[in-house]
């Protein structure tokens, strides 16, 4: 599978393997950047050139440059996401500019959700989301694959039971 | 009092030994009474010419019939939600029955308990009554039992710690209140002083003297005066003498049920807190509190609404309570705590002094502040997950914040650590607090 994993992972020993996410995700988040800025561009070019002058139309170019900003920024974002599958724990990592890093152990898992919303389901895409008993927890893994999220579902259920520890 | 299984629409409360159902004491129905008249005294401060003039209006015969209607329904209301509420102890769960036209059952599982809290305010205290609530992570406030016989809340205490704690169902309500043993009891003069060395108690009481008059001068306009004046007073009341009240006669007891926390001066709060309950603990040490040596003790339990371990005591003593409730950690001294590397001083400038960290095979340690101090500890069995985050800034100063998450939803950070330090420190807290479990007691405590 052609994934976005992370481009600085050292090859050492006993590091984790980082699994990045699928392009599915990249591809629907530029999709949509595209059709919502890209309709932007007409509306504002359209209403421009109608009412103020074909001059002023120029400024539909805004919304272009905000795509090609925004395409390089998804990319970016997107093949920073990664995660990886310990013997114990859950590693998540994330972030561009703001770099962070999740450990949830096993044992710590409340709950695991798999979301899905109906442009995520078109693009073939879900979600999984790790519940703690602290809130401030937010481990989600954006963009599975359906299969992929609901045996790391699975996986993390039948692992959550094995070490569980509550509170 | 005692009503045996009324008609319980439930099929799964026909379990096989029979669940007896009980009722909240009488008083119940009139704990609401004030209400109505709290109201009617809001109104009359509020605008009290409006209230003048509609006193006058009142003939005899229309009171009388406003209180022929209104005492019976109110009356009546008190009493069917009192004649509808039931509770149950089952060997598991304790079930609350209530609700006149939207029926509500709570069954709250024993073992989850983080904390039992009997509260008497001062009215309860007077007919003798007392409140019971369980603290559970997610329970509701309307979940608590009130009103329940003085008597009768501490026995139900006792035997829903000791069922929580694992002894058997049948001599559960027979084991009784567990001896408790006095750790700490804070006189009335050590706590005074420590209010009147409390920055926040005189602020609240410079600007609510400070502010009404200067609004005065600007506006001449009474209603802005009193709109902002009376809240500003009620603020520093509740954070001088409010405070006062609350923490008066403060006594952290230990007994085999967990830790109890009494405290009041009117109203009078008993808290039960069992073993292995407790999430995080925070030493704080205010400014002016630093030449006397006292600290305040702070802990997070889950779904608790109560912060106070100990409201002033000397550090040793309040060292020693802290050994007591998180067995095993020994509080870290100043000088053990490592300091970020001095160019946090460009993320931070001046509070990267106040930051400090050490983490023990116990506990791990963050402090934070530079005037008031607080150390918080989080046990290592207690961590529910770890973060590391580094913004932009940070990566170029090769630092990192790592973040330690606790059940009780607070999170603990030890700022602005070296990048390299912090990602080792990420992989061994997660190791730590993964392996720190296994020598943590079970959920029933006594099994």
């Amino acid at each position: 599978m052609e994934t976005g994993s992370g481009q600085d992972t050292e090859p050492a020993a006993g590091e984790p393997v980082w699994i990045g996410l699928p392009p599915g995700l990249l591809r629907m988040r530029r999709l949509l950047l595209v059709v919502w800025l890209g309709l932007i561009a007409l509306a504002l070019g359209g209403l421009l050139g109608l009412f103020a002058g074909p001059g002023w139309a120029a400024f539909a170019l805004l919304p272009l440059a905000v795509i090609g900003w925004g395409w390089v920024m998804l990319g970016r974002n997107w093949a920073s996401w990664r995660y990886a599958e310990r013997a114990d724990d859950l590693l998540i990592s994330r972030g561009v500019l703001w770099r962070e890093e999740t450990v949830v152990p096993y044992g710590r898992m409340q709950l695991v959700e798999v979301t899905s919303g109906p442009v995520e389901r078109h693009f073939g895409l879900a979600s999984v989301q790790l519940h703690t008993a602290a809130a401030a927890t937010d481990a989600t893994i954006p963009g599975l694959d359906p299969a992929e999220a609901e045996r790391l579902r699975d996986r993390l259920t039948e692992l959550g039971e094995a070490r569980s520890a509550g509170l | 009092m005692t009503t045996p299984g009324l008609d319980d629409g439930v099929p799964g409360l026909r379990a096989k030994p029979p669940v007896t159902e009980r009722r909240l004491h009488p008083v119940t129905p009139l704990r609401r009474a004030w209400a109505p008249v709290a109201v009617l005294i809001g109104w009359a401060v509020h605008d009290p010419d409006q209230a003048q003039r509609q006193l006058t209006r009142l003939t005899t015969t229309t009171l009388l019939i406003a209180l022929a209607v209104l005492v019976p329904a109110a009356a009546l209301y008190g009493f069917l939600t009192w004649w509808y509420t039931h509770f149950a102890v089952t060997e598991s769960e304790l079930r609350i029955r209530t609700g006149l036209l939207f029926r509500r059952t709570v069954h709250i599982r024993l073992e989850r308990i983080q904390a039992v809290d009997v509260t008497q305010p001062l009215l309860a205290r007077v007919a003798g009554v007392a409140k019971l609530k369980l603290d559970v992570i997610g329970a509701d406030k309307k979940d608590e039992l009130a009103f329940l016989g003085e008597r009768e809340a501490r026995a139900l205490r006792a035997e829903l710690l000791a069922r929580a704690a694992g002894f058997a169902p049948e001599t559960a309500h027979e084991v009784g209140e567990a001896p408790a043993r006095e750790l700490l009891r804070t006189p009335p003069r050590d706590l005074a002083i420590a209010l009147v060395l409390t920055g926040a108690t005189w602020g609240a009481l410079v600007a609510a003297l400070v502010v009404p008059p200067v609004l005065w001068f600007a506006t001449h306009s009474l209603w802005t005066v009193l709109a902002t004046g009376v809240p500003l007073l009620g603020a520093a009341g509740a954070s001088s003498v409010g405070r006062f009240v609350g923490e008066y006669d403060w006594t952290v007891g230990e007994s085999p049920d967990g830790l109890r926390i009494d405290h009041g001066l009117l109203d009078r709060t008993h808290e039960t807190v069992p073993p292995g309950r407790v999430q995080t603990v925070r030493i704080v040490e205010p400014l002016l509190w630093r030449r006397r040596g006292w600290v305040r003790v702070e802990l997070d339990v889950a779904g608790s609404s109560n912060s106070v371990l100990v409201p002033v005591a000397p550090r040793a003593v309040a060292e020693a309570v802290v050994a007591r409730v998180l067995p095993g950690v020994t509080v870290p001294p100043p000088d053990a705590l490592s300091r970020p590397p001095r160019r946090a001083g460009r993320c931070v400038p001046l509070c990267w002094r106040g930051y400090g960290l050490a983490v023990t095979d116990a506990v791990f340690a963050s402090r934070q502040g530079l005037l008031r101090r607080s150390l918080a500890l989080v046990p290592h069995a207690k961590v529910q997950s770890v973060r590391l985050v580094q913004g932009p800034w940070q990566r170029l100063w090769r630092l990192a914040d790592v973040h330690v998450d606790t059940g009780a939803d607070k999170t603990v950070t030890a700022r602005l650590r070296d990048a390299e330090e912090a990602a080792e420190l990420l992989r061994s807290q997660a190791e730590r607090s993964r392996t720190g479990r296994r020598d943590a007691l079970p959920d029933r405590w006594m099994a």
